[in-house]
């Protein structure tokens, strides 16, 4: 994805794309600011009316109220997006209460969490936005004391008059404010950034002081009046329907109200086959569940496995790829002169989001209309499912946007909101349905699994000459999965003179997608940890060998395809964050004890560059200890909020060990053996290191954090525990058993 | 079955059948929504609550075998003098990501420095390795300690 410049946005010349500001009273007598932008900005399709939308109300006391209109994860957007607005509205922080905005595309257009957009998307809009509704402050107070408006400024919530020392505070001005015209936000003038007194201050998450007092905040803490418990059991073979159900067992079970099949249909993020059972509390609920039995009708999926897979891909990659992606030069025989060849194969295995919250949801059906409460990353998609499922018009489904247990991609697919909407409705009362957590991890949509047979030739002077992939990934009829693709901008394509790029693809009958910086996360590792062998097999020093690869400072235009875009990359910022966190961590610079290692890795994803270095020592019995990691990035020229910057950089890099070092879904019978924490383990606090976090300020537009800090920990920590062992991790999850000393 | 509990300082009468997990009592009876669902097999700690100090998992206790013994929940965790403190070192440390984790996060904190108010690395290690943290907000956590201890903040595991 690329991100479009905000500036284009309000620079047009055609008004239908011109931001624009809509002024009403609001209620109480306040300012009330619309905010509308165009589609575009989103990349996506301008069918659906294009707006996004801000609040501004003022109260006569001076309370700011600015309304966030993106689904809150923890990636702390609900303090983010009133950060920028705030800015340029000029107030105090402290003046300032966030609202959480209805998910209403109506008004406010995409409003979701996910690839690290809100940042690049909104970075100029809502100041736009703050400054905007400045202007009508001062406007008011320059009609009040009958001066001109360019003479006035603001000091935080006061617009004064220098010349006559005059001086109002914005609360007694809301009121007229609002029945002014609003003025074209691409006309407000914007602060000069060295002026900032919100942006680049750290404040703590807005709604931190309800979470440590244990406040009701999250979906999983919906109560409505009369509401029922529900748990949905779905066939543990993706895609099998149920054939009967003992539901007369179960509806005599204590608590039970009701136990139903339903049908259900074929879309993964939509209505599964499936039994209900629905009970006064979520206890009775649980129990009467236990007491189900269901003939499935297991489907297709049936017989396959991870193993399976594994076999498969071997088979595939001996033969030539079915899908070109990229070609460059002639690899066949830059490898046949080359001085030196490397070969290896790399895996990684399907891997599932787990939310700490499940999946839940809380919904009211009542006739034509629908009310959602749900934590979802993604409201309008799910809006759209439940509309076509249940028949209703979207403009009668009201969606709650909760705040999210965490989301990572996984509540970018709405599968459980609208299992509560048809539970509800066949309930004829409100239902809250939460999923266990063994209904969680076995009925995700994963990050898929994928297979890389790499090939790649050096010269005399030990310069990577040739390179090829030949990627056996999952998809059907030509097309990836979703989250299982490579694109022709994968580093080092465009780096190597003579490359090749290429797939094939195994048909799958599970669902997969988007998982914190979704392909990324797991290209980087194989990418990465290759490109480190071959540093090795040069002889080369694994930074000065990736310094050399990406050479002078330029610009690499991105790609626009049918099938999607890439942005543009820099490979000088690129080397500019591997130097420094080079020199941050000493790497090569110092000695360490035997079975400890210093490993390196960069990565490239959501418009942020990141290099890190991650130390290990490995114990005698192989077991991986992750002594520290050293992270510098560069997302442009301002880090909005540098607390919540380093929580996400931190959460992120340690995310990424979590996974490398532990996790696997297994596929076994088109099953998931794993069911819960026991036996797909989180990283905990003992093994989670410090992370040191480091930002190069650069003159380019802010980008988002959510992601792109994960993708390069992995092989940084694949590439430190061959420094420390001498064997090189070719397969996640890292297996300790391969790195026992002697082994 | 009925049961009479004691939480937060309250004698609450619930109806419930003897096998119900006091999460779910809490939960869905008592309306205290602060004690989260995370596993249900003890796994993750995010239903963490104190019964008579002790940090426990409320997943796995039966109300049945609570008996007259204390229960202290997130919501009156800051009742104390030490739960309060804590709270605030939340806050300040800016620990929260999503937060779900966070209620039983703190419960297990307030317990650890009950017990060792001049908490090291290795004790937080011990006391707090059965709280996941999906957003592994692990680094905040440990200083959050630290800085309720009036101690340190820095990571003293990695020597340099
Ligand atoms: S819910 Fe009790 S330990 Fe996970
Ligand atoms: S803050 Fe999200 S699970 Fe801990």
């Amino acid at each position: 994805m690329r991100a479009t410049p905000a500036t284009d946005e309000g620079a047009t010349a055609n008004p239908s794309r011109r931001t624009f500001l809509k002024a009403g009273a609001a209620i109480g007598g306040g300012l009330l600011l619309e905010v509308s932008l165009p589609l575009r900005a989103f990349g996506v399709a301008e069918a659906a009316p294009a707006v996004l939308n801000a609040y501004v109300r003022i109260a006569t006391d001076g309370t700011v109220t600015i309304v966030s209109k993106n689904p809150e994860i923890g990636q702390g957007i609900k303090t983010m997006l009133p950060m920028l607005v705030a800015e340029e509205l000029d107030v105090e922080w402290a003046s300032v209460r966030t609202e959480q905005a209805l998910s209403d595309p109506a008004i406010y257009g995409r409003q979701f969490a996910g690839g690290s957009r809100a940042t690049p998307l909104h970075w100029e809009p809502l100041r736009r936005v703050g400054a905007a509704a400045r202007q009508m402050l001062i406007a008011a107070a320059a009609a009040d004391w009958g001066v001109a408006p360019a003479e006035c400024d603001t000091l935080p919530g006061v617009v004064r008059h220098a010349g006559s020392g005059r001086s109002a505070p914005y609360g007694s001005l809301a009121a007229r404010a609002a029945a002014l015209p609003a003025p074209d936000p691409a006309s407000v003038p914007l602060k000069d950034p060295a002026r900032f007194r919100i942006i680049g201050v750290s404040q703590p998450g807005v709604d931190s002081p309800l979470v440590v007092t244990g406040q009701p905040l999250f979906g999983i803490d919906v109560e409505l009046p009369g509401m029922l418990h529900a748990v949905f059991v779905k066939c543990p073979v993706f895609g099998g329907r149920v054939r009967r159900a003992n539901l007369e067992v179960v509806r005599a079970q204590p608590g039970v109200t009701h136990a139903f099949v339903v049908e259900g249909g074929e879309a993964f993020d939509g209505l599964a086959s499936g039994v209900a059972i629905v009970a006064r509390s979520h206890w009775a609920a649980r129990k009467a569940r236990l007491r189900l039995d269901v003939d499935w009708d297991e489907g297709a999926a049936a017989a396959q496995s991870s193993e399976g897979f594994a076999r498969e891909a071997a088979r595939l990659a001996r033969r030539a790829p079915a899908i070109v992606i990229a070609r460059d030069g002639d690899v066949e025989s830059a490898l046949s002169g080359a001085k030196r060849v490397v070969e290896a194969a790399y895996s990684y295995p399907f891997i599932a989001h787990a939310t700490l919250e499940p999946q839940n949801c809380t919904a009211r059906v009542e006739g034509a209309r629908a009310e959602i409460w749900a934590p979802t990353q993604n409201p309008d998609s799910g809006r759209k499912i439940v509309a076509r499922t249940l028949g209703l018009a979207e403009a009668d489904i009201k969606i709650h946007m909760m705040r999210c247990g965490g989301g990572f991609g996984r509540r970018l697919m709405n599968d459980y909101m609208v299992e509560a909407c048809w539970i509800a409705r066949v309930a004829g009362a409100p239902v809250k349905l939460v999923w266990e957590r063994e209904d969680d991890l076995r009925h995700d949509f994963y990050r898929p699994a994928g297979y890389h047979f790499f090939r790649a030739g050096l010269s005399d002077a030990g310069r990577l000459v040739a390179f090829r992939d030949h990627f056996v990934s999952f998809g059907a009829d030509g097309k990836f999965a979703s989250s299982a693709a490579l694109s022709a901008t994968e580093f080092p394509a465009r780096f190597v003179p003579n490359l090749e790029l290429g797939a094939s693809l195994l048909p799958l009958g599970v669902p997969t997608g988007p998982l914190r910086a979704p392909g990324s996360n797991a290209l980087a590792f194989a990418f990465q940890s290759f490109l480190d062998e071959l540093a090795h097999a040069a002889g080369h020093d694994p930074v000065a060998f990736r310094l050399a690869l990406l050479g002078p400072s330029r610009v690499y235009a991105g790609t626009q395809t049918p099938a999607g875009s890439t942005p543009d990359f820099d490979s000088g910022r690129m080397a500019a964050v591997l130097t420094e966190v080079a020199a941050r961590a000493g790497y090569g610079r110092r000695t360490l004890p035997p079975r400890s290692g210093l490993g390196v890795a960069f990565y490239f994803s959501h418009l942020g560059y990141f290099a890190e270095v991650v130390e290990v020592a490995v114990g005698p019995t192989g077991e991986v200890r992750v002594a520290k990691v050293w992270v510098v990035g560069d997302v442009g020229s301002q880090i909005i909020n540098p607390s919540g910057a380093e929580n996400q950089v931190q959460g992120a890099v340690i995310d990424g060990l979590s996974a490398a070092l532990g996790q696997t879904i297994t596929l076994e019978r088109g099953r998931v053996r794993e069911s819960n924490f026991h036996d797909y383990p989180l990283l905990r606090i003992d093994r989670a290191p410090p992370v040191d976090v480091h930002f190069l300020r650069t003159d380019h537009p802010p980008t988002g954090l959510g992601e792109p800090a994960l993708p390069p920990v992995v092989p940084a920590l694949c590439n430190a525990i061959f420094a420390a062992t001498g064997r090189r991790v070719r397969r996640l999850p890292v297996d300790p058993a391969e790195l026992a000393a002697g082994a | 079955m009925q049961y009479t509990i004691l939480v937060n300082g309250d004698r609450r009468r619930v109806e419930a059948d003897a096998d119900t997990p006091l999460l779910w009592v809490l939960r869905d009876d008592l309306g205290l929504k602060g004690t989260k669902y995370g596993c249900g097999i003890g796994a993750c700690g995010a239903c963490t609550v104190h019964v008579d100090g002790v940090a426990t998992r409320a997943c796995t206790l039966p109300v049945a075998r609570l008996g007259a013994r204390a229960v202290t929940t997130i919501e009156g965790i800051g009742n104390n003098p030490l739960g309060r403190a804590v709270q605030q070192a939340w806050l300040a440390t800016d620990v929260v990501q999503c937060g779900y984790c966070q209620a039983g996060q703190i419960m297990a904190a307030v317990a650890l420095l009950a017990s060792v108010p001049q908490p090291n690395d290795a004790d937080i290690d011990r006391a707090m390795a059965g709280n996941l943290c999906r957003c592994a907000t692990y680094p905040r956590i440990r200083a959050a300690i630290k800085r309720a201890a009036g101690l340190p903040v820095a990571d003293t595991r990695y020597g340099s």
